[in-house]
């Protein structure tokens, strides 16, 4: 299982956090065509390797956040508030 | 002494028959060749396959074979069926919920019933039932619908008591915490052997003249003018008239490289088995609703798996806390392997699309097709995949089974949505 920073609780089991896919995602708007809501709703970057994601603390603080993590030997490199840009450094969480 | 075997009047390929093997004991067994054929990379073919899973090679074969294209690569950054092709849990069916869905699943079934001669090649085809379980009122409802609808497109199906899942299925525990009200079955659904189906495809491929190129990794694509012109590998350039990427969870980088993005996200699906143990199950019993499902290999080992792990991967190994939520119902549902020691446990890179239906169809790219999406359930798929998007890349036109598959869908809203309606468990 992995062990999870939340930015609010410190490290916790993933097993107390729900996954939230790609994170940074353009929100679709009301006046958004179709490809711009295909673009929202379904298509994803599914990185390999260093990717930006969101999780959700649920049997926690209950809050959102985000998370670099490399999806290929699954090793959180950072997490963030939501509201703050990725950090670029690779702090080892 | 060694003799060569009787080959097949159309081709190169030893056969495989009582006949030959008698033949070669009298050589030892010396005289057998080696199923493909491990050839350079031409400068350019008509078609490039990118991935050697069961679904690629599938494709070349049938290219070859009922479109008479066999100036046909298939280029693995691996070994053949090294993939998920090599690392799924066998279960075959087709009784899916949508027409679009039973159309395709069903033509494949069909194919699979005579792989085995089709191929000359045992892939262990096994039609020894599935069981999908329902534990409550909405299950009843969900699985006598879908049982309806599968029935109205030809399919068998049929509703089975708790009293004829006991029957079935002594060991099973009906009063489990959910408890178990009834059956989705199909008769025709079981298992095959993952590994012969690669490696049958392939060596029907290889007779019919199509390269299958190992340890040959795609790296990007030559794009001119918005159309394919071939692909740039590990072992150089190799040109192309056309290309079919299909290549399961690495789909999306393979998209990247030619500047696409696409409705899919990888995660990881474990498996594990147990140790063997005497003839216990003659079917294979699926849950959606506690998720885990269970057979009986052969050489007796159950053979046992769940849901994929939740979160993006393409790590191929999964976390222990998954493992738990199958052994759990499991362990409820089947109370007598409690203290079974499992042997082995693996992970594969699933390609889920959004409604967990199978995307194929040409990309914004011209000439650059994809077949991908197969997520949790596509081992079921190869020879009817193989076969409609071989004709779909021979006639550069979808196959009529495949046109609602495309891309568009996710643009026109004219989902397949399996995955909502059906609890699509392998
Ligand atoms: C644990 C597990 C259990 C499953 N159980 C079932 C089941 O019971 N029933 C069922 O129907 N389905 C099941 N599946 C799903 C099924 O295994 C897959 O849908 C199916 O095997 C996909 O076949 P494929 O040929 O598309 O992909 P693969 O077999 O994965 O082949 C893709 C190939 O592409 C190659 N490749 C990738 N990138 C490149 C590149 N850049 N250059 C060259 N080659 C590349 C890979 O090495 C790989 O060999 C299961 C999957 C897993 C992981
Ligand atoms: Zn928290």
């Amino acid at each position: 299982m992995l062990l999870i920073e939340c930015p609010w609780c410190g490290q916790c089991e993933q097993s107390e956090f729900h996954y939230g896919g790609e994170a940074h995602l353009t929100r679709a708007t009301p006046e958004s065509d179709n490809t711009e809501l295909t673009g929202f709703l379904f298509l994803r970057s599914n990185v390999r390797g260093d990717t930006a994601e969101r999780w959700f603390h649920a049997a926690g603080c209950r809050r959102w956040f985000n998370a670099r993590r490399n999806t290929v030997d699954d090793r959180f490199i950072c997490t963030y508030k939501p509201g703050q840009n990725a950090p670029q450094e690779t702090t080892d969480a | 002494m060694i003799l060569p075997a009787a080959k097949c009047g159309a081709c190169n390929m030893q056969r495989y028959s009582l006949f030959n093997l008698i033949r070669q004991s009298l050589g030892y067994h010396r005289g057998w060749q080696s199923n493909w054929r491990t050839p350079a990379p031409k400068d350019h073919y008509d078609i490039v396959i990118v991935g050697g899973g069961g679904h690629g090679l599938a494709t070349a074969y049938y290219l070859a074979k009922k479109h008479g294209i066999n100036r046909v690569a298939v280029i693995e950054k691996g070994w053949l069926g090294g993939g998920n092709t090599g690392r799924n849990t066998t279960i075959v069916r087709s009784n899916y919920l949508y027409d679009e869905s039973s159309a395709l699943f069903e033509h494949a079934m069909q194919l699979w019933e005579g792989l085995s001669q089709e191929l000359n090649y045992n892939v262990m085809f096994s039609q020894r039932g599935l069981m999908h379980l329902a534990h409550n009122e909405h299950d009843l409802h969900e699985i006598t619908r879908r049982c309806h609808a599968i029935r109205m497109n030809g399919i068998d199906s049929e509703l089975l008591t708790p009293r004829q899942i006991k029957q079935r299925v002594p060991m099973i525990n009906l009063n489990a915490r959910f408890p178990v009200l009834g059956a989705l079955y199909q008769g025709r659904a079981g298992t095959a052997r993952h590994d012969a189906v690669a490696w049958g495809y392939a060596r029907g491929a290889d007779a019919l003249g199509v390269d299958i190129i190992q340890n040959c990794e795609v790296l990007g694509f030559d794009i001119q003018n918005n159309e394919v012109r071939g692909v740039h590998t590990t072992q150089g350039l190799i040109r192309a008239d056309k290309v079919g990427c299909v290549a399961a969870g690495n789909s999306s980088v393979l998209a990247a490289k030619a500047g696409l993005k696409l409705p899919l996200e990888s995660a990881t699906l474990q498996a594990f088995v147990s140790e063997p143990l005497k003839p216990m199950l003659d079917s294979v019993v699926t849950s959606n609703t506690v998720h885990c499902y269970v057979s009986q290999s052969d050489k007796g080992e159950l053979v046992i798996g769940g849901s994929s792990d939740p979160y993006n991967s393409y790590s191929q190994r999964g976390g222990f806390d998954q493992i738990e939520h199958v052994v759990g119902p499991m362990v409820e549902l089947y109370p007598v392997i409690s203290r079974l020691k499992m042997m082995r446990q693996w992970g594969g890179t699933v390609d889920l699309a959004p409604d967990r239906s199978p995307i194929l169809g040409e990309s914004a790219v011209s000439n650059l097709y994809f077949n991908c999406g197969w997520g949790t359930g596509g081992f079921k798929a190869p020879p009817g995949s193989g076969d409609l998007f071989a004709d779909s890349l021979a006639n550069d036109r979808m196959h009529p089974i495949l046109q609602p598959f495309g891309l568009e869908r996710f643009t026109s809203g004219e989902l397949i949505d399996e995955g909502a309606a059906a609890g699509v468990a392998h």
